[in-house]
């Protein structure tokens, strides 16, 4: 098959120029794209008004899409329940009496724990909880792994405030709209979170590979200290992130790093929490009380 | 028989039914990423909007202002999440190089098409993934090659979807 020919105009001068000027228009719009671009890479927040205006108009149908797949994946669950009942009723009576005694002494730990950290002033006034939404959509077209939230900073929700569910933690918000928020999630390269080993508390450095999983490295020592089955958490170190959200379980290691996948799965969530940045207080009275310790002492 | 073929000739249609027709199937194709419920973990769905924005092109080779990429492009950064800018530039060479190309090679065919629509998928995903990286973001290259492989691979069904858009649009 042979191409119309209308963009061989021959001796029409007006179709000439009329092509002519769009080239021009194509080369020009790709200039001032690589400009946006350019924008857009350093202030990684611009476009903020575009994006979410964007954002305000798919919102309504993604999170009702998002409430009748949820329903959905519920009711297969609750099929298989059925399916197994017997033997998974008394395997779950045999769980919750192993369990009671366990809740017990977790309660009597807690209980001294609270008591141990009034000796030592550390008590927590707040929980941090600045807003509670569900994931509603992502780039599910894009090699960047942002996921879409659905409340945006009409109920508090700022840019830089981590993301977690009660499985552990999801991310950080890196722009809000007014209803809409999109929230780097933990699995992105862009991800770094400070985080310890709930063993023995071998700091590490926790960041996205973009496949679902994360990397960590620990911070200071020659060879790997992790094992398969490794659990980490968020170490509070540097702020943004409390200290204790259970970030990943190691599942391989490979050289200098280990493998974990992310103990909340970002497409399972159901309901997620923002929380307010993280600003260790403790730290800082800390550090003051013994400044001022040094100087009581010095004269 | 008469009824029959009334009903698909010369039917009333309005400049607005004629020409909005594949710019609204390429938003469309655009905003599908964040209009379905999906929390993807590795870039899941082929790029919809520009899978129509090529189909439409190969289909009828004179559609696309060679400008066209800079609105279209503009919209799909909007939906799709990649930092803004980077569909206009990356949508905008791939008109200019089917432009070139079309001046190059007279005859075309179905492989053809679906050739270069291959490349220019190609040229895209891996363009996109460029500029996540740049920005920080993102993962390794090997995450976009099961993408860019069902993106060839569904690109005929789009191209058949739009060739069905096209019957219907035109008198």
């Amino acid at each position: 098959m042979a191409p119309p020919s209308k963009r061989r105009p021959g001796y029409d001068r007006k179709a000439q120029y009329g092509l002519f000027a769009s080239y021009v228009i194509a080369i020009v719009g790709a200039l001032v794209g690589l400009l946006l671009l350019a924008i857009s890479i350093v202030d990684p927040t611009g476009f903020s008004a575009l994006r979410s205006a964007g954002a305000e108009i798919t919102r309504p149908v993604a999170s009702n899409l998002r409430a009748l797949v949820v329903g959905i994946g519920n009711f297969d669950e609750a099929v298989a329940a059925y399916i197994n009942a017997g033997s998974q009723n008394a395997a779950l009576r045999r769980q919750v009496e192993a369990n009671r005694t366990r809740l017990i002494e977790a309660d009597a730990i807690r209980q001294e724990n609270s008591r141990l950290k009034r000796l030592l002033r550390l008590t927590e006034s707040d929980t941090g909880v600045a807003a509670a939404g569900h994931l509603i959509s992502s780039t599910s077209t894009s090699a960047a792994r942002l996921a879409r939230l659905d409340v945006g900073h009409a109920q508090g929700v700022q840019p830089g405030m981590p993301v977690r569910a009660p499985e552990g933690l999801v991310g950080r918000v890196i722009r809000s709209g007014p209803h809409t928020a999109d929230v780097l999630l933990l699995i992105d390269e862009g991800n770094v979170v400070p985080v310890r080993r709930t063993s023995d508390n071998i700091p590490g450095i926790s960041s996205g590979r973009g496949d679902g999983t994360v990397e960590i490295r620990a911070l200071n020592t020659e060879r790997n200290p992790f094992r398969p089955g490794d659990v980490v958490v968020t170490s509070g170190i540097g702020g943004l992130y409390r200290p204790n959200i259970p970030v990943a379980v190691v599942a391989r290691l490979e050289g200098d790093k280990a493998i974990a996948i992310p103990l909340a799965n970002p497409s399972r969530v159901e309901l997620v929490v923002v929380q307010t940045p993280f600003r260790p207080v403790e730290a800082a009275r800390e550090s003051a009380a013994q400044a001022q310790a040094a100087d009581t002492g010095a004269p | 028989m008469t009824r029959r073929y009334e009903s698909r000739i010369a039917r009333p249609r309005t400049v607005l039914h004629i020409r909005g027709t594949p710019i609204v199937s390429v938003l469309l194709g655009s905003a599908l990423a964040p209009l379905l419920p999906i929390v993807a973990q590795t870039p899941l769905l082929p790029p919809f909007g520009l899978m129509v924005f090529l189909a439409w092109r190969v289909l009828r080779p004179e559609i696309w202002p060679l400008w066209a990429g800079v609105p279209l492009g503009l919209f799909d950064d909007v939906m799709s999440g990649q930092p803004i800018g980077s569909a206009v530039v990356l949508w905008t060479v791939i008109l200019l190089a089917f432009d070139l190309e079309n001046q190059r090679h007279f005859w075309r065919d179905y492989w053809h098409g679906w050739f270069i629509a291959t490349l220019a998928l190609a040229f895209a995903l891996a363009g996109g993934w460029l500029i996540v990286h740049l920005a920080g973001q993102g993962g390794s290259l090997v995450q976009i090659l099961p993408q860019l492989a069902y993106s060839i691979g569904f690109f005929p069904l789009i191209v058949r979807l739009c060739a069905a858009l096209d019957r219907w649009r035109l008198p």
